[in-house]
């Protein structure tokens, strides 16, 4: 059933510290909405207070130094896939972002909302996992910088306080020279929502393996002992995915050789 | 709330949680703006908000404050059709035409990006825009012909 729209609150915030004030006081960010409005439109959207960050100019952004580089949480997908730096040096990222949903989809959505939203099947955290990146949350009470990797607690669990603002995420630049591999199997090749989704880096015996969709949260593996335990869900099976993951692990090693 | 549609300023009643789908149908009569899944799956429901094309299914009226949006309605100049729209008439790229409006919009924004699109390119530019009844062979050739008009 349909939400009753005017029991909704959406208040637009103006720039960051009004959006935490409105945090800290039970609202919640919308950012591009290609997720909160779907949960909306099918009355599923349990809170009611919203506050709009899209506006706010200081979270979007690409931003290069010689150690880093620094998404601001509403970077969209297009801005990844137009971003040579990471197509250059991040080429994961960029296959993620092409492989998001379609093109109306990849100009709206953000990738602090695609963190947020902490679905194990987006196709963005197993990129992010193998480039050891680190996100920042900010709060009235400061920032503070954690691994992605310990970001994700349990399914749609994550080490994020209700008044504090997923704000950047921070790639260090040092697998520019590694080999790197994405493959994202769906239902369909475009368009489609992860059965199984692979990422991986590799120098010599080094490797940095990720894998989105297979369990309750997206997993990273730091060597080639990769250990899952799939998930039945509506999308597949467990054999299945099993089965897929073994094939991706395979390509990889074969691809990277 | 003040928004801009085709060119013309209007000023809108509504709750901030309001889908511009809702707003450009039921407020502003604009009924070439299709609702399919409601959750930004099938591309029915594209307009083009400052040039970007977007569900706008997934958009709440607050987040269009000085905005410019594009509707099919906006598209043609008078009675001349677009370039794109024409294509789609004179090589069968409508049936049923509920996916047409967003197929054209989508048409014209992969063109603002690559005006020379391959294949590949158009595959991929409409990959949001679902079509139950063409196949899509007649959309991708339609389009093909937009780009020589």
């Amino acid at each position: 059933m349909r939400s009753h729209v005017p029991s909704y609150e959406l208040v637009a915030a103006r720039d960051l510290p009004h959006a935490l004030q409105l945090l800290a006081e039970g609202f919640r960010p919308i950012a591009g909405g290609t997720d909160v409005m779907v949960l909306f439109e099918a009355g599923k959207l349990v809170h009611k207070r919203w506050t709009s960050i899209r506006e706010i100019p200081e979270l979007r952004f690409i931003d290069v130094t010689p150690d880093h580089v620094t998404l601001g949480a509403l970077t969209t997908y297009t801005d990844v896939r137009r971003s040579a730096i990471l197509a250059a040096e991040f080429p994961l990222m960029t296959a993620a972002a092409a492989l998001t949903g379609g093109i109306a989809t990849q100009n709206r959505g953000t990738i602090g909302g695609n963190i947020v939203n902490a679905s194990p099947a987006a196709d963005t955290p197993p990129a992010l996992l193998v480039y050891d990146a680190e996100v920042e949350l900010t709060s009235p009470r400061g920032s503070r910088r954690i691994p992605y990797t310990q970001f994700h607690k349990g399914y749609k669990v994550l080490d994020l306080a209700d008044d504090e603002l997923l704000t950047s995420i921070r790639l260090p630049r040092r697998f520019a020279s590694w080999k790197h591999f994405y493959r994202k199997v769906g239902t369909r090749r475009a368009q489609a929502i992860s059965k199984v989704c692979f990422a991986g880096l590799r120098r010599g015996d080094d490797m940095r393996i990720a894998l989105g969709s297979v369990g309750p949260v997206p997993m990273f593996f730091d060597s080639a002992n990769v250990l899952i335990a799939p998930i039945d869900d509506v999308r597949s099976t467990a054999r299945y995915r099993m089965q897929v993951a073994k094939n991706l692990m395979e390509e990889f090693l074969h691809d990277t050789a | 709330m003040r928004i801009k549609v085709n060119g013309i300023e209007h000023t809108i009643d509504a709750p901030p949680m309001s889908r511009l789908l809702d707003v450009l149908r039921d407020d502003l009569r604009l009924t070439g703006v299709k609702e399919g899944c409601g959750e930004g799956e099938c591309g029915a429901c594209s307009v083009l908000i400052d040039g970007e094309l977007t569900n706008s299914c997934l958009v709440p009226l607050l987040q269009l404050e000085g905005a410019s949006i594009i509707t099919i309605e906006g598209v043609a100049n008078h009675d001349q059709l677009h370039a794109v729209q024409q294509a789609f008439l004179d090589y069968g790229g409508a049936q049923c035409g509920i996916c047409t409006p967003g197929m054209i919009l989508a048409a014209m924004s992969l063109l603002e990006t690559h005006p020379n699109p391959t294949l590949e390119q158009i595959k991929e530019g409409l990959a949001g825009n679902l079509c139950r009844c063409t196949g899509y062979m007649r959309i991708f050739e339609a389009v093909v012909h937009a780009v020589r008009t």
